[in-house]
């Protein structure tokens, strides 16, 4: 038994889908006083729990809307489960979606500091990753220009480059390696390998069980919110195309 | 304990942003950082054009009427603007709060201070206004040594906004009719507040008179003005009841924060 990473304990999280949004205070009121608040409780994750020790990569499976999102939010510290807890050891690099932290007026330099702060990093510390980052973007000369120029592609090597150079302890990638072309995908996919002699923890959601296969060492099934399966990477991705055979 | 530790780990992203919304505030404009001079200036002067004459006649009231409109205008103009970026702030940075995990006061936080730097840079026009009106015209601001208690009132303006932008970026999320709302509000307090006239120079009812009192801005602006324009000490009861406003609203504004931003994520 290695050091846990991520500890899911028991976790459940409750949606109340409202029938219809009521985002003003005059709907608010008259369905308050009409008694017509009814909400549509909805399970997203029922008690789920699983431990990640370090330097473990998992892959998390499962169709759309089987809580995969929900689960990585609720680890990221997002989302706040309703029921359960989770708790992890380590800085944690979200990599969500990538340059969701970035401003669209700002150049790509000065959102490499801005993106970095988000993930709880110094100015100085940003700075001596720079090169490194601007360099793995291949950016060049566009640094300079504002993001709202760039193209997704660029957007996404930009966030990926920081993401990684920061050297995260823990990081999570959901679907992030479907974006760019087939050069970046290769050469992240390469970075990332890279870190795992570092002993980084990963949490990896792909529909692609060939992806998974290719970077994960174990694997969990959630569908509709419970972990349906998990264990040895090659044997879930197994029974993962087993399902999607037998639901066509 | 936990939150300290929190907020010294986040002071860099605090930092960035503030930086962020000074940077972006002028970027591309061609006068650029000059805007923060030349506004105030500007609807100070179109003011005085407007309300000069009525109100401005009389010096036993206003004492030097551009310097009394310009600090009235200049403490409401950074409470509203500062409190209606704050209560924007959340929903503007939905995409990040939605994807990585931040302490959210923070978006409210930088904003307030963004504003509160520009709104320390804009003083040097009404340093200008004093030293222009001292020197070459009859009606003179009264300087004295009471022009070092302008921070006082300053600060209490800060922990103001800071309260009530706490208040409004969380109520912002729940019901977005609050930004219009908030709009008719500044315009109301506008004319509450004493910015171009004197309270007791309108001859109102003593009843509506001590509401006009109860707004804190009032008392803000009058300690303001009497550092920086009467050159006398303030009354302390303007200090006493601002600070204990100010310190309650922020209270009010934590606490309603603190309980309600797990909830932020499922409405923006």
């Amino acid at each position: 038994m290695g050091k846990p990473a991520i500890i899911v304990d028991n976790v459940s999280i409750l949606f109340n889908m409202n029938k219809e949004k009521v985002d003003n205070l005059k709907e608010y009121f008259i369905k308050l006083v009409t008694r017509k608040l009814h909400y549509n409780e909805f399970w997203a994750l029922k008690d789920v729990s699983f431990t990640v020790e370090k330097g473990e990569r998992v892959g998390v499976l499962g169709f759309n809307g089987a809580g995969k999102s929900t689960l990585l939010k609720t680890i990221a510290g997002v989302l706040k489960p309703t029921k359960g807890s989770v708790t992890s050891y380590g800085v944690i690099a979200p990599m969500l979606e990538l340059g969701a932290g970035f401003d669209m007026n700002y150049s790509g330099r000065e959102n490499i500091f801005l993106y970095g702060a988000t993930m709880g990093y110094s100015r100085k510390f940003i700075q001596s990753k720079y090169d490194e980052i601007v360099e793995f973007a291949e950016l060049g000369e566009f640094i300079d220009s504002p993001v709202k120029n760039y193209s997704s592609g660029m957007r996404a090597r930009l966030g990926f480059a920081i993401a990684t150079a920061v050297e995260p302890e823990i990081l999570i990638l959901d679907e992030v390696l479907s974006v760019g072309d087939a050069k970046f995908r290769m050469k992240s996919e390469a970075k990332i390998r890279s870190m795992f002699d570092k002993g980084i923890t990963v949490l990896f959601v792909s529909h692609n069980t060939n992806q998974v296969l290719n970077i994960c060492n174990k694997a969990i099934i959630l569908d509709r919110g419970r972990i349906i399966a998990q264990g040895d990477a090659a044997e879930v991705c197994k029974k993962y195309n087993e399902m999607i055979n037998s639901k066509k | 304990m936990k939150y300290l530790k929190n907020f010294h780990k986040y002071r860099y992203l605090l930092y960035e942003i503030v930086r962020k919304n000074i940077k972006l505030q002028y970027r591309n404009s061609v006068l650029g950082v000059f805007w923060t001079f030349l506004q105030p200036l500007m609807t100070t002067i179109v003011l005085v054009v407007v309300f000069g004459g009525i109100f401005g006649a009389d010096r036993n009231y206003t004492t030097c009427y551009p310097i009394y409109l310009l600090s009235g205008r200049l403490v409401y103009e950074f409470f509203t603007q500062s409190t209606k970026r704050a209560m924007r702030s959340i929903g503007l940075s939905a995409s990040v709060i939605k994807k990585v995990y931040v302490p959210k006061y923070i978006y409210p936080l930088s904003n307030i201070i963004a504003n509160f730097i520009t709104f320390v840079i804009s003083l040097l026009v009404l340093v200008f206004f004093i030293i222009y009106f001292y020197f070459f015209t009859n009606t003179q601001p009264v300087i004295s040594g009471y022009a070092f208690l302008t921070p006082i009132p300053i600060l209490i303006l800060l922990l103001l906004s800071i309260g009530v932008g706490m208040i409004l970026s969380t109520l912002a999320v729940f019901f977005k009719d609050i930004e219009y709302l908030y709009e008719v509000f500044s315009m109301l307090l506008f004319y509450a507040t004493p910015i171009f006239y004197h309270v007791d120079q309108l001859k109102l009812p003593a009843a509506v008179s001590f509401c006009l009192k109860l707004n804190p801005l009032y008392s803000i602006t009058e300690m303001f003005r009497c550092s920086v324009l009467y050159g006398r000490m303030f009354s302390i009861n303007h200090l006493l009841y601002s600070l204990g406003f100010s310190l309650v609203t922020l209270l009010i504004g934590f606490f309603v924060f603190y309980k309600k931003q797990d909830k932020f994520i499922l409405h923006i």
